[in-house]
């Protein structure tokens, strides 16, 4: 199938602006299908809103964006096929407080989908298995620990079955105990050939899991290549820099 | 061998009656003297009322115009069609209290509990044998509720179809032999009560929520016009929208369509309460943390079910209190329109006390009306505390 190497993301130039301060200024990124980028850099730097533009939680002012041959504009029907392929998953979890574990990973596929509710379940207790808490299916999430949570999110987003995945920095809330299990699922994700897109300072998961691994900061990507380029042999005296800080 | 610590009781002292009395009511000298101001003070405002209500108050004002309280000028040979709505709301309590338990379930026995007790007053009349039938009813009603378990959805739909049914039922049609037409400006007393709060609770609460989201719209028309009911009608007292529905609204409607009091006050209520409503369920929406809109939409979901299956239910959740508080104060605020020329409670209570054989019984026919307001008004607001509890306010 062509799709095999297609360029699932292609963003030319983006900018944005946040009143008068320029977050973004000309990132221009292209991911393959199949690719797992992780994104790093200082707080600030626009990792995470970059990757809020590519599903439509932050409008772009400047540049294209396309996704899956789909540009993202503001009409309404682009931004609405674009969501249903792009799960995401936040650093709050973001779960529904009043639906069960259940409701929350079966609400979008029946209402956005328009699945039935015996395949939506069937969905749902599949992932949950895969993510490793299929007993949990009837609890609410306060009910629930932060890696479990997490868990249910990722659940949650591969429900609509995306053919691509962002992570904004999904392990920063969590207790240091409870951050494996989270990046586990993640690994065993990206090793099923899941396009992902995952902001995190996990350099341990970058190293084991990215293809290729991308510094921005202030609003520019600085410098990219793969794991083994970065680790080793970082060309900028900045993505030199912040990687000492958090390598120590 | 002594006493193992795992098996040591409390001190005698700090459990049982004596034991909290200690604790709580003589823990100091200084609390123990506020202690016996405050039972000299209760003492004496209690007592006089006591015996006042038992030796010189004159009843008889209330039992001999108990039929005027409860319906007002309702033709009192078709009052047993009221007595029939009390039967309809006693079989839906009854299913509805075994159906879906938990707090139904304590109302229908205090329900139960009523009628026997008011059965057991003398009131004497076929007022005795319908409120046993009523009481039958309700436990039919629990009874034949236990088989009904699957049915929950459907029994919410009851409820709405009952409501109807009431006014149909209340109404009659004109020209029916059966159901003769009663127009709404005969209906009184605590009926009237009922029917304006339970009308417009009904009614302003939807209106409230639309308006609340459109305050919020994007479309600059609807959040204007929003804006602008709510905050024409929060500067307006009730009772000046009151006395403008009943002059106003007519001029709105069609030439010869006319619209009795009734309906005008209901109206007046309803828009009236609504515009409330909104801004207590705006409170809610604004508590809404970003990250539920943000990973709703991010799933695909549209406006429209972003706000039904995400924003509105935890909303309302949050602002049950204000909600509840709200419609308390709607129930009370019916008795405003007495001064619209309506008989409800209040006002059949005050023609009562024009009649020469009842004159100079304010107090009594007053505490009684106090009364009846506040059992409902407590129960209102019981039911909204164990609501809170059931839905888990205030935890996330």
């Amino acid at each position: 199938m062509s799709s095999d190497v297609k360029d699932i993301i292609i963003c030319k130039d983006v900018h944005k602006w946040f009143d008068r301060l320029h977050v973004l200024k000309g990132i221009s990124l292209t991911v393959k299908t199949g690719e797992v980028i992780v994104v790093f850099g200082p707080s600030g730097s626009g990792k995470s809103t970059f990757i809020r533009t590519i599903n439509r939680l932050e409008e772009h002012q400047r540049g294209t964006i396309i996704v899956d041959g789909i540009e993202l504009t503001n009409d309404i029907r682009n931004i609405a096929a674009i969501r249903q392929e792009i799960g995401m998953v936040f650093q709050s979890f973001n779960l529904f407080p009043h639906l069960t574990v259940m409701q929350n990973i079966t609400l979008a596929p029946m209402w956005v989908r328009h699945w039935s509710q015996e395949k939506s379940e069937q969905i749902a207790h599949d992932l949950l298995k895969r993510v490793g808490i299929p007993e949990q299916a009837d609890k609410f999430p306060a009910q629930l620990s932060g890696g479990q949570q997490q868990r249910v999110a990722i659940a949650r987003a591969l429900a609509m079955q995306p053919k691509i995945m962002l992570f904004d920095e999904p392990t920063s809330a969590l207790d240091p105990e409870m951050i494996k299990e989270v990046l586990d699922v993640m690994t065993e994700l990206a090793k099923s050939g899941m396009t992902m897109i995952v902001v995190t300072h996990e350099m341990g998961f970058a190293r084991n899991v990215a293809d290729r691994m991308v510094f921005f900061d202030g609003g520019e990507i600085i410098e990219q290549g793969t794991p083994e380029q970065i680790f080793k042999n970082p060309q900028h005296d900045r993505t030199k820099l912040f990687l000492s800080q958090i390598l120590h | 061998m002594a006493t193992s610590v795992d098996t040591l009781g409390p001190p005698s002292t700090s459990v049982g009656v004596i034991g909290w009395l200690r604790k709580n009511l003589f823990s100091s000298w200084f609390n123990s003297i506020l202690t016996i101001i405050c039972l000299v003070l209760i003492y004496s405002v209690v007592s006089p009322l006591l015996i006042w209500a038992f030796t010189s108050a004159r009843w008889t004002v209330i039992t001999e115009n108990l039929r005027l309280f409860m319906t007002g000028p309702y033709p009192p040979d078709q009052v047993w069609r009221v007595w029939l709505v009390l039967v309809i709301v006693s079989a839906m309590f009854g299913i509805s209290a075994s159906v879906f338990g938990g707090t139904i379930r304590t109302f229908g026995t205090w329900l139960a509990a009523g009628y026997l007790l008011l059965a057991l007053l003398p009131f004497g009349g076929d007022g005795r044998v319908w409120l046993l039938a009523n009481l039958a009813i309700l436990v039919a009603g629990f009874l034949a509720g236990t088989r009904l378990q699957k049915w929950r959805a459907w029994v919410v739909a009851a409820w709405l179809v009952s409501f109807f049914a009431t006014l149909v039922l209340l109404q009659g049609f004109s020209g029916s032999t059966v159901l003769p037409e009663i127009g709404t400006n005969q209906w009184g007393g605590l009926l009237l009560t009922f029917m304006l709060a339970v009308v417009s609770i009904v009614l302003s609460f939807p209106l409230g929520i639309l308006l609340a989201l459109g305050r919020r719209s994007h479309l600059p028309a609807i959040k204007i016009f929003s804006i602008l009911y709510i905050e024409l009608v929060r500067g307006v007292p009730l009772v000046t929208i009151l006395f403008m529905t009943q002059i106003m609204l007519p001029l709105f409607l069609p030439q010869g369509m006319r619209v009795d009091n009734v309906v005008r006050a209901m109206a007046a209520f309803t828009l009236f309460t609504a515009a409330y409503m909104a801004e207590n369920v705006r409170g809610g929406l604004q508590a809404i943390p970003g990250g539920q809109i943000e990973a709703a939409q991010a799933l695909g979901l549209n406006n429209a079910l972003v706000t039904l299956f995400i924003v509105l239910p935890q909303a309302l959740r949050m602002v049950i209190p204000a909600i509840v508080s709200l419609f308390i104060s709607l129930f009370k605020d019916t008795t405003l329109a007495t001064i619209v020329a309506l008989l409800e409670l209040l006002g059949v209570g005050r023609s009562v006390l024009a009649q020469p054989e009842f004159l100079g019984l304010q107090t009594e026919v007053y505490v009684f009306i106090a009364a009846i307001f506040f059992v409902f008004s407590y129960a209102m607001s019981f039911a909204s505390y164990r609501l809170e509890a059931a839905l888990g306010v205030g935890k996330r």
